[in-house]
């Protein structure tokens, strides 16, 4: 493997661009597009500790009780424009960010992101407020639903251009390789974002560079009104990175702990040197595209089908109870979550609006 | 196709013709040009089986099948792309870019291949396109689905620029768009598509039905690219403007009682210039608004044309009411947003001076 990864020149060690590096773990003999697959199917459960499962649990139940809210906080016209909820993909985000180290790694998605921000346990009041558009929301309210950061939890947003944010993930990805700082990006996108041709000239530069960067496809089987078959020529997306010498992964998106395996597995791969993974995750939207969703491209059966038997919460809810966790503990995880959901909503709705001053700042660095 | 002359568009007014809003105008425009002419093919981002994110295209998959009214990939410079090739080979593409901040990646294909296609062909191959793309902010779409980027096309030589403001006008505009040889980047202001919104944010906006200009004439007509379309008369000032904030001008003129002459624009490239010349000469001031930011915005090119060729007849420097030079906010949105309260500080400003 290249040795080349390594800090920048004003630090003790000898630049060397990631680009120079010989992409030599993609030797012919060694490659094996198929071995990530055989490794998750081998032991495709993380066998979490109770704590940690409850913990999966919580952060689930979190995101779903905010999404709700938030849902009905666009209802009443306290959240405006676009807002795209995570209801059903919960397990994604939870199951794969749990497996990163937070601020070393860095996480970048698209605009379906209130929920990879909560799993990484970033305030849910600051969230909130930036959905209604106030000072004190994570983007002082000039963000909105799709626009969000955090330089303290290294998630690089929150972008409303479908695909625009894979290539940028590839930037991250070659950041972390040419500093050696060991860390990894995982970089989200959906089955619609996965046929935007910069997703290929990220795919390509990634394996070549191999960068420590692992592609997430949150298929949740919609392009908004699209289905993945009337939009997509290869349905199957881990086979996708093929062409690139990407070894793939077709994960159960509606289990979390598959999920955290199998994020365990990609993370070791990449970490070791060997160049990115490119991970599909099956999952599934209940509510729609948006906010305004005629929801004319399937049936009600079908996702009620969903909720019913493949709800990635009640999943583990199923599980901590056969291991012995009493029913009264999990009603008050949900009591207390509903509470804070309520109060972050309460401090969305009552803090103060930005100062029109705010209109002219972080423009440029300068200000004019 | 021939196109029809203003004064035939005049006499449209007798023809049978019914109320809609802006997005049932366009579909009919597109209904009737994929009947008439088997060539015209329509293509985007949801615009078949769904129908459109704004229903533009409903139902058109259903009457015209899917070799002609299809979904493509999220992959706007394939789009864009692929409708070169088929403006190239003879066809006429009429591909919908779902909002106008996604147009970007599509920007390769239309400033270097079809923008320019006809140039370096030296008249051999022609790309004729018509790009239709929502635009423009008052939906709270945030920075990435609330932008005006028609300057950045007016700047590029080989393209033709259109933004209609009305229902009876973007049916006829697209039409022509459609039959013109040239690629035509047809930006639709999606704040006025159920109604002429007029800039007062915090009350309700009329529906269309009540609009004069909301009476759409049936079947086949074009109102030629390159005229402007004098909305009222007036002696006061010459407001040049386009797309939603015209509703806004209106409103605002209305409202102060003043006599201005406002010039909806229609077509920005090509410009009706002898229009803007004729109206400037007679009131002597000018007053430009756009959405869009203000640094190198259409409203700058405006202000040079109208200094270079009605200098003498200025009584006041020409005003610019435009967007702030920065991303669209999301809650600061109306702060953005040149309404009433700035429009008429410049109106004040220029009729003072």
């Amino acid at each position: 493997m290249a040795k080349a990864a390594s800090s920048n020149s004003n630090k003790s060690r000898t630049p060397a661009k990631p680009t120079d590096s010989e992409p030599s773990a993609a030797g012919a003999g060694d490659f094996a597009l198929h071995s990530l697959q055989d490794a998750l199917e081998k032991d495709p459960r993380y066998k979490a500790s109770q704590e940690e499962l409850l913990g999966f649990y919580e952060q689930m139940l979190l995101i779903r009780r905010f999404e709700e809210r938030a849902g009905q906080l666009y209802g009443l016209g306290l959240i405006g424009g676009f807002c795209h909820l995570y209801i059903g993909q919960e397990a994604v985000a939870v199951g794969l960010q749990s497996g990163l180290e937070e601020g070393k790694d860095s996480v970048i998605t698209g605009y379906r992101d209130h929920g990879h921000m909560l799993a990484y346990g970033i305030d849910p009041n600051i969230i909130m407020a930036e959905l209604t558009g106030r000072q004190a929301g994570i983007s002082k309210g000039k963000g909105g639903s799709m626009h969000m950061f955090s330089t303290e939890h290294a998630f690089y947003g929150g972008h409303g251009i479908v695909g625009a944010q894979v290539s940028l993930g590839g930037g991250l990805a070659f950041a972390h390789k040419y500093r050696d700082d060991g860390g990894l990006c995982l970089a989200y996108f959906g089955d619609g974002a996965a046929n935007q041709g910069q997703v290929y000239e990220t795919f390509n530069m990634a394996s070549l560079w191999q960068l420590p960067i692992v592609f997430v496809v949150e298929n949740n089987q919609y392009a908004m009104g699209t289905s993945v078959k009337r939009s997509s020529a290869e349905t199957e997306f881990y086979r996708r990175g093929a062409a690139f010498r990407i070894p793939g992964l077709r994960v159960n998106g509606m289990d979390v702990l598959e999920v955290h395996q199998a994020g365990r597995i990609a993370a070791e791969h990449v970490r070791s040197g060997k160049g990115p993974v490119l991970m599909e995750l099956s999952t599934y939207r209940y509510r729609g595209h948006s906010m305004s969703d005629p929801a004319k491209y399937r049936t009600r059966e079908e996702v009620q089908d969903m909720r019913e038997h493949n709800d990635p919460i009640e999943r583990a809810k199923a599980e901590l109870l056969e291991m012995g966790v009493a029913e009264d503990k999990l009603k008050d995880i949900d009591k207390a979550i509903r509470a804070r959901v309520a109060e972050a909503a309460d401090f969305a709705e009552t803090s103060p609006e930005p100062e029109p001053s705010e209109l002219y700042t972080d423009v440029l660095v300068e200000s004019y | 196709m021939a196109t029809v002359s203003r004064d035939d568009v005049v006499s449209l007014a007798d023809a049978p013709a019914r109320p809609m809003n802006m997005i049932e105008a366009i579909n009919d425009a597109l209904d009737i040009m994929l009947e008439r002419d088997p060539d015209v093919i329509v293509m985007g981002e949801d615009v078949g089986y769904f129908g459109g994110v704004f229903r533009a295209t409903a139902s058109l998959q259903e009457k015209y099948g899917k070799t002609r009214v299809f979904d493509t990939p999220i992959s706007e410079n394939g789009i864009i792309g692929a409708a070169v090739g088929m403006g190239a080979y003879g066809l006429r593409p009429v591909p919908e870019i779902q909002f106008a901040d996604y147009i970007y990646p599509g920007l390769d294909q239309l400033i270097s291949e079809a923008a320019r296609l006809r140039y370096r062909s030296a008249g051999e191959f022609i790309a004729p396109m018509t790009v239709r793309s929502p635009f423009g902010g008052g939906i709270f779409g945030g920075q990435t689905h609330s932008q005006s980027p028609e300057a950045i096309f007016t700047h590029v030589a080989g393209l033709k620029t259109v933004v209609p403001s009305t229902p009876h006008d973007a049916k006829g505009l697209l039409i022509a768009a459609i039959e013109d040889n040239d690629p035509v980047i047809f930006f639709e202001p999606k704040r006025i598509y159920n109604g002429p919104f007029d800039g007062y944010y915090d009350k309700p906006t009329k529906p269309w039905k009540d609009h004069p200009d909301a009476r759409v004439p049936e079947g086949y007509y074009s109102i030629p690219l390159g005229k402007a379309r004098t909305v009222r008369e007036g002696h006061a000032m010459t407001v040049l403007t386009y797309g939603t904030m015209v509703h806004v001008a209106e409103a605002v003129c209305r409202e102060k009682g003043v006599d201005a002459e406002i010039l909806d624009l229609r077509t920005l490239l090509p410009l009706d210039i002898e229009a803007v010349e004729n109206s400037v000469e007679k009131t002597g001031r000018c007053l430009v608004i756009h959405e869009a930011t203000r640094t190198s915005g259409f409203g700058a090119e405006l202000a040079a044309q109208v200094q270079e060729r009605c200098f003498y007849h200025l009584e006041a420097p020409v005003e610019r009411v435009t967007g702030f030079d920065t991303p669209y906010p999301h809650s600061l949105e109306w702060a953005y947003f040149p309404g009433p309260i700035r429009i008429g500080e410049a109106i004040d400003k220029l009729l003072g001076a």
